[in-house]
């Protein structure tokens, strides 16, 4: 899968930190992989496998140990403007409303949002059905809504990279799976690269094209899987029998102790 | 037609309950309002009653009718000029602190080395009784106000330090990727999304210091002044004139409470969204 005209690459990508009792801790080992372009790629592995961690190289907020992640071809050095990011916690600014809250990325930047901008950000709003509450502050919506705003906020600037980081953990069960088809016909709209990290196999199996499962620490690429489930995707999925084959082979794959080389 | 009636019965019905509970209520709300003044005048009351019963000296413990009248014989005048003495260093060390504690604060919260190296010496400088230094700091920087300033200052600029850094400190770690990952300077961050998030920690500071400044400024004018409230409860207890002493300290008490307002005002004047939702 190491196409050249892959849109992110790891090479050899390895992670070693530092922690704060002197001792090193590697996160990440012999890491490749490649996505192509609008390609939705799930994540999943045990906690502290160095999923986030991923997710943060590619951001250009952490600079790999060794090897290297390239975008677009080009070797990621700083944070890039084409890449959103949603967040594990629903981050908003609790001192904005909500259609603040959507243009604070631009605003933050650039100390100012064009009329365009808000335009845009009414749009998202309406795309994750939040228009009526536009003028109300994060703290007078419910945990979903706004996680629901911080992935209006991760749009606004048609990132062609959304990066998840266990955007819907800390939903329900339902909300999730309303959440997920959501974030389906979003995807669908405005097709764009995803990388969505996710401690649900269901979840992953849904959403993606491809799931890579990461092994225990050090994190690696145990299996890439391709899903090969029809769109779109609906609820009748989850009850096709490759969706169960898949799910039963994924949790045997991320519970069992890594395979001696 | 039966539904009709029964749903005129109860909308006649249904304004008179709320009307009852309403008037019920706004009793009750002026209660809670009052009971902190009725309680207030009782104290006085008692107090009253035990100094003329037992006929206490007013040297000992002056009537609260004592105190009053020994404040109305003053001229205006005198109270005004000792008042606006302690105003003037009370706000005077308190804005100093602001100004000095809330960019030191910012460079605490920023740099592990700077934290490293500051913190130590702050909370060495907050250990120091201030009452014991504040007679060395006036032989140091002579008569005048600069030092009851600066012993003011000494006095409120911890806590917001303090307060500040932690209220810095929680901004959420996403945010300050959110902001590195758009590329965004430092002082951006810091300016958008730091501060913000330190606004209700450093009011609750702001609060705190400034009756701390009101201390400091008495601590300062009992170790040297010329004029002030804390000079002139000094003065006063030199000549055994407590009950005017007492009426000073009343003065400085509701001076202490009315600065307490001003702040809790402005807070809720810039930044509403800083105050718990109940007391929006
Ligand atoms: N900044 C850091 N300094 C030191 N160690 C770190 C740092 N960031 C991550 N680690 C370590 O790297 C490992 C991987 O962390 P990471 O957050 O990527 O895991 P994760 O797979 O996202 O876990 P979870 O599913 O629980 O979120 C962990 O052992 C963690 O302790
Ligand atoms: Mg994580």
């Amino acid at each position: 899968m190491l196409t050249p005209d892959a849109t992110i690459r790891f090479q050899d990508v390895e992670q070693v930190f530092m922690s704060s009792d002197g001792t090193a801790v590697q996160a990440l080992a012999n890491v490749n992989f490649s996505i192509a372009r609008h390609e939705f790629v799930a994540v999943i592995g045990p906690s502290g496998c160095g999923k986030s961690t991923l997710l943060r190289i590619i951001a250009g907020l952490v600079r790999p140990t060794r090897g290297s992640v390239q975008i677009y071809g080009l070797p990621v050095t700083e944070p890039r403007e084409e890449i959103g990011i949603v967040f594990q916690r629903p981050t908003l600014l609790p001192w904005l409303n909500i259609l603040d809250n959507v243009t604070f990325p631009m605003r933050h930047k650039y100390g100012r949002v064009t009329a365009q901008e808000t335009e845009r950000a009414r749009e998202l709003l309406a795309l994750t059905r939040l228009e009526e509450f536009a003028a109300k502050r994060p703290d007078e919506l419910s945990g979903g809504m706004q996680q629901r705003v911080g992935i209006a906020r991760a749009l606004l600037h048609d990132p062609d990279i959304l990066l998840m980081d266990e955007p819907f953990s800390a939903l329900d069960a339902l909300t999730r799976d309303e959440m997920s088809f959501e974030l389906l016909r979003i995807w669908t709209e405005k097709p764009k690269t995803v990388l969505f990290i996710t401690h649900s196999i269901p979840e992953a199996l849904l959403l993606a094209d491809r799931i890579l499962v990461m092994s225990a620490r050090p994190g690696a690429v145990r299996e890439i899987i391709d899903v090969g489930l029809p769109r779109p995707r609906t609820l009748d999925t989850l009850s096709e029998k490759r969706f169960n084959e898949l799910a039963n082979h994924i949790r045997s794959q991320v519970f069992s102790r890594p395979v001696a080389a | 037609m039966n539904s009709q009636t029964t749903s005129a019965a109860r909308s006649s019905a249904a304004p008179l309950q709320p009307e009852l509970t309403k008037r019920k209520l706004l009793v009750l709300a002026w209660l809670d309002r009052l009971a902190p003044v009725l309680a207030a005048l009782a104290v006085i009351g008692v107090w009253e009653l035990i100094c003329r019963v037992f006929a206490l000296p007013n040297y000992l413990l002056p009537s609260p009718s004592a105190i009053v009248t020994s404040a109305f014989a003053l001229d205006p005048g005198i109270w005004l000029t000792h008042t606006w003495a302690t105003l003037r260093v009370s706000l005077g060390g308190y804005a100093l602190a602001i100004i000095i504690a809330i960019p030191l604060a910012v460079l605490l919260a920023n740099s592990r080395l700077m934290s490293r190296t500051l913190y130590p010496m702050l909370v060495v400088i907050q250990s120091t009784p201030i009452v014991g230094v504040a007679p060395i700091i006036v032989v140091l920087m002579g008569a005048g106000e600069m030092p009851r300033i600066f012993i003011t200052f000494l006095i409120t600029f911890f806590p917001i330090v303090v307060s500040t850094v932690t209220g810095l400190m929680s901004t959420p770690e996403e945010l300050k990727e959110l902001s590195r990952s758009l590329g965004a300077s430092k002082a951006r961050e810091i300016r958008n999304i730091q501060l913000p998030f330190a606004v209700p920690y450093i009011f609750s500071a702001l609060r705190i210091s400034i009756t701390l400044a009101i201390i400091g400024a008495v601590v300062a004018e009992f170790v040297a002044a010329e004029k002030g409230l804390g000079f002139f409860i000094a003065f006063s207890t030199s000549f055994l004139r407590i009950p005017q002493a007492f009426a000073a300290l009343i003065v400085l008490v509701t001076l202490s409470l009315l600065l307490f307002q001003v702040i809790a005002l402005v807070q809720r004047w810039l930044f509403p969204w800083s105050l718990p939702k109940e007391s929006r």
